[in-house]
């Protein structure tokens, strides 16, 4: 079962429009919340007169901070994430004194239909005095800027340094020297499902069930408790069918507090479903970056050591994981060996929509600044790309390497993966082909990335040191009376196929056949505890956990079969959901009759309790650590700057590959948003703060007609610090594919003398690149 | 200022009095009760809320209720027939062309049109015949798959034509 491309289980009641999403429950008497979010990005609320709309048809209830203002006394959760002394101000699920971000909820209106409550909301009238708008990251530090939080006093929230090896001496050694800013556009997740949340509370028995549209329902019941004044145990959370994530519902948000705040006054269930309009300002964004670099290399192409300073842009709030993106700073050393590494990172405060985890977090940034600089080395020193990397690679005899940084990789020769792609594309002919079409006037480009990943957070003990967040993987593994199975995971998917892969898992080592195994997940009433979905965590943490369940199970079985069989249990054999005594496999007794034996105490051995079930939490020794090589084909139309992605090779290896069509498909999806990154996605604001791409016209994300099909390669180095061997892969496509791409992009232009672009890389930002030289080659 | 509408969805008429501003999208899912039918964006650009009147793909976002009065409309629950899916249900799930699912009603019913005018596209065809409708998760590359699949079970003459496509 493991390795086997099986179909997924998840899809006959999604291609039929069956699945049940936030927007789809059944709801009666439900109470339709709209909320009314700030205009200006910066201001101080002077008043809120809300009597007009309060006579508008069909409302029950408008609230404001100030309404609202005794039941919030805990603020949002912010985790500390590698920064723990940084100045986190706090953020309440509703502007209270001052707005700080164009979209910031300011009232909420409750009524008994959406329109109606859009209608009301229209009435009501906020007065705001204005205060300048803080955008500029650097501007922003300055003694004379406005300032966001008046208790922070400065827009600084922190400036930290992570360095280690003797920088000053690398660059005294280096024949070459390169400086380049780089530039993380911000960017907007765009789940096609935006949030949505349905909360009921249900007074007297004070129990509050909330369905969310999340990725972390175990924290949001957690929160939820701890800032409602709700006992955990009368808190439920649902992550029904969840439409997208890629990090955008990693936080506890404030429309999951106001919608069950409501329903508390109400008395009645409360509906929210976000609007794409909400959704592009309400819900967290990503990157948002600058990073400045400093390379000493030597003629070679040996890279000595990389000085890079973050900008993060927080946005008006730290987020729940926002400074968690300072990890790109820390994995920044990437597949390479260098002597020192100088890094800072230095988050900021604007008057923008909070920042926080977006496929890759931290890691896409990392690897598109050390992938730039190996390609800027290679301009440099006049040697090719690929040969710059081979001579900077951690070697597979140094594994497990550890980083200047201190952090150990598990496992990788990344000599594999870059060979196998190399040969895919076939490196070699690609740039004959290339020389001959400049030859005829065309810009055809090739690009590559290699990279490494952390993911599958965490270690309990390291993650809880770094982040705050002690993480880890749970699972039950139940077999039932009949030898049916449930498996109940601490993941919460939204996409990744867990009902299918965790079923194969266990069915692997049950001999259970898939079909007989019921994958359940996202609902905190059922199981002990989660650690949700994110970071490209489940499979290394939740998958295995599974399997280690599945063992416990079979150990259990053994037991009682041995029992069943009058025979010790160390001549018992399992295999194939069988158990029988060594050397006799045709007296076997079969795994459901071993299971309908744990319900029958009677038959069991003495001393043994009943049931046939156990629940792992699986704490690993470190994190894993994928890697792979893409590379990307692209032509430059000289007359339009369009870019075409003409051909896409990636070779990943994550590990042992349960499902390899899920893995495939997590890839495709993860390329395509890296390309958007570099070709189309930029969160855009004007100089007053506003979000000028504030719908799917404005702002472009990655349609059939842009993307190329993909080819996939794979090697196999299965992970040591878990039983199945795996790695993460949900994060690996956008990790390398915006670099690749702008690799490709700059390598078609160089004979115009183009050694960088930003992203994203439009068409019309290519062509005055392509002719502010009047168009003339170097 | 109501209006009375009448829409066959699926094959069973709906009657309802609804506010002229009531779009069709929110009458399929509201008032019809058929919550296949996605909404995604609020300005026709991501195609979730894809279902077919008259015959013809449409995204019922942009349609008001009242404009489908007397319409036949097919949604993405009227494809199947019974347990058996319909081709390009199947093939989507034969090539793993969807993850979370969200646009894949949208997805599907878009493909349909696609098929129905051009039985045996090219890649380029329906790339391009499907860049209105947003996917996040595969990257397009097994939609594409699947509709290749779909095409070649739909196309005149081939083995396994049932089961047939609602019409």
């Amino acid at each position: 079962m493991i390795g086997a491309s099986i179909k997924r289980r998840e899809d006959p009641r999604l291609v039929t429009g069956t699945g049940t999403y936030v927007d789809d429950l059944p709801q009666t008497a439900v109470v339709h919340m709209y909320i009314v979010r700030s205009t200006e990005a910066h201001a101080r609320i002077l008043g809120i007169e809300t009597a007009r709309a309060r006579e508008a048809d069909g409302v029950l209830a408008i609230f404001t901070g100030k309404d609202l203002k005794s039941e919030l006394t805990v603020p949002l959760p912010v985790t500390p994430t590698f920064v723990p002394d940084k100045k986190a101000p706090n953020q309440y699920p509703i502007a209270m004194e001052k707005v700080r971000y164009a979209g910031e909820p300011v009232a909420i209106v409750l009524a008994t239909s959406r329109a109606a409550a859009e209608d009301a909301g229209e009435r009501i009238d906020i007065r705001y005095e204005s205060l300048p708008p803080v955008l500029d990251l650097e501007k922003a530090i300055e003694k004379d800027a406005a300032v966001l939080h008046d208790d922070v006093g400065s827009n600084l929230s922190y400036d930290a340094k992570f360095a280690a090896g003797d920088i000053e001496a690398a660059f005294r050694e280096a024949d070459v020297t390169i400086k380049q800013r780089l530039i993380q556009q911000r960017l907007i997740p765009v789940a096609i499902e935006g949030r949505g949340v349905l909360a009921d509370y249900k007074p007297f028995t004070n129990k509050l069930t909330v369905y969310s549209s999340t990725q972390i329902p175990h924290f949001v019941k957690v929160w939820l408790a701890v800032i409602l004044g709700i006992s955990e145990s009368n808190v439920r959370v649902v992550a029904p069918e969840v439409g997208g994530g890629f990090g955008s519902k990693i936080r506890v948000y404030p429309e999951e507090i106001l919608t069950a705040l409501a329903s508390r006054r109400l008395g009645r269930p409360v509906k929210w479903i976000e609007e794409r309009n909400e959704n592009v300002k309400a819900t967290h964004h990503g990157r948002s970056q600058i990073w400045d670099v400093e390379v000493a290399a030597k003629k070679d192409g040996t890279v000595l050591g990389v000085r890079a300073t973050q900008w993060l842009d927080l946005g008006a709030y730290c987020s729940q994981f926002g400074t968690f993106m300072v990890i790109g700073v820390l994995v920044a050393q990437g597949a390479y060996k260098l002597k020192a590494f100088d890094g800072r990172s230095i988050g900021v405060f604007t008057n923008r929509t909070p920042t926080d985890a977006y496929r890759g977090a931290g890691r896409p940034e990392a690897t598109y600044m050390i992938e730039r600089v190996m390609d800027l080395v290679a301009r440099e020193t006049g040697l090719d790309p690929v040969e710059v990397r081979r001579k900077n690679f951690v070697r597979v005899e140094d594994q497990p390497f550890t980083t200047l940084l201190g952090l150990t990789y598990d496992s990788g020769d990344y000599t594999i993966t870059l060979d196998k792609a190399l040969q895919m594309v076939g490196y070699e002919g690609f740039r004959k082909e290339q020389a001959e079409k400049r030859k005829q006037g065309k810009y055809l480009g090739i690009g590559l990335a290699t990279y490494i990943e952390i993911c599958g957070l965490g270690p309990a003990a390291a993650t809880q040191a770094a982040t705050g967040v002690s993480l880890w993987g749970m699972s039950v593994v139940n077999v039932h009376f009949t030898g049916k199975v449930t498996v109940i995971i601490g993941s919460s998917p939204h996409g990744q196929g867990h009902e299918t892969t965790y079923a194969q898992v266990a069915s692997d080592v049950l001999g259970i056949p898939v079909e007989d195994i019921d994958v359940v997940h996202g609902d905190t009433a059922i199981g002990p505890m989660g650690m949700d979905t994110y970071g490209s965590r489940s499979t290394a943490l939740d998958g295995n956990a599974v399997h280690i369940s599945a063992m416990k199970v079979q150990e259990k079985a053994k037991k009682i079969a041995a029992h069943l069989l009058e025979a010790a249990e160390g001549d018992i054999v399992y295999e194939d959901g069988k158990a029988f005594v060594k050397g006799t496999p045709s007296k076997a007794i079969t795994i459901q009759e071993i299971a309908g034996a744990a319900f029958q105490t009677n038959r069991l051995p003495k001393g043994m309790e009943g049931g046939l079930e156990a629940t792992t939490f699986f704490d690993p020794s470190n994190f894993v650590w994928p890697f792979g090589a893409h590379i990307a084909v692209v032509e430059v139309d000289g007359d339009t700057g369009a870019v075409r992605v003409l051909r896409y090779v990636a070779v990943d290896d994550c590990g042992t590959r349960i499902n390899p069509m899920v893995v495939d498909g997590q890839l495709h999806g993860g390329i395509a948003q890296g390309i958007g990154q570099a070709l189309f996605e930029e969160a855009v604001y004007d100089e007053a703060g506003q979000l000028r791409t504030g719908s799917l016209t404005d702002y472009l994300i990655a349609t059939a007609a842009d993307m190329p099909s993909f080819e996939l390669g794979a090697t196999v180095t299965p992970s040591p610090v878990n039983p199945l061997g795996t790695k993460g892969i949900g994060e690996a496509g956008t990790i390398a594919s915006s670099v690749t791409i702008v690799n490709a992009i700059v390598d078609a232009l160089a004979p115009l003398g183009v050694k960088d672009i930003e992203m994203p890389a439009t068409p019309e930002k290519v062509w005055r690149l392509m002719h502010r030289n009047g168009g003339k080659t170097r | 200022m109501r209006r009375r509408v009448a829409v066959t969805i699926n094959g069973a008429r709906h009657e309802h009095e609804v506010e002229p501003r009531l779009l069709l999208v929110q009458y399929i899912r509201e008032l019809a009760g058929l919550t296949g039918t996605h909404v995604g964006c609020d300005t026709s650009n991501c195609g979730a809320c894809t279902v077919e009147i008259n015959g013809h793909s449409v995204k019922s976002c942009t349609v008001f209720a009242v404009q489908a009065d007397g319409a036949e409309v097919t949604t993405i629950e009227g494809l199947a027939k019974g347990t058996t899916l319909h081709p390009l249900q199947q093939a989507f799930w034969d090539e793993h062309g969807l993850q979370c699912g969200f646009c894949t009603p949208g997805m599907i019913m878009a493909a349909k049109q696609l098929l129905d005018r051009n039985p045996n596209p090219s890649e380029r065809e329906i790339r391009l015949g499907l860049e209105g409708n947003l996917c996040r998760c595969t990257g397009y590359h097994n939609i594409v798959k699947a509709v290749q699949a779909a095409a070649k079970v739909l196309a005149p003459g081939a083995e396994s034509k049932a089961p047939a496509s609602v019409s």
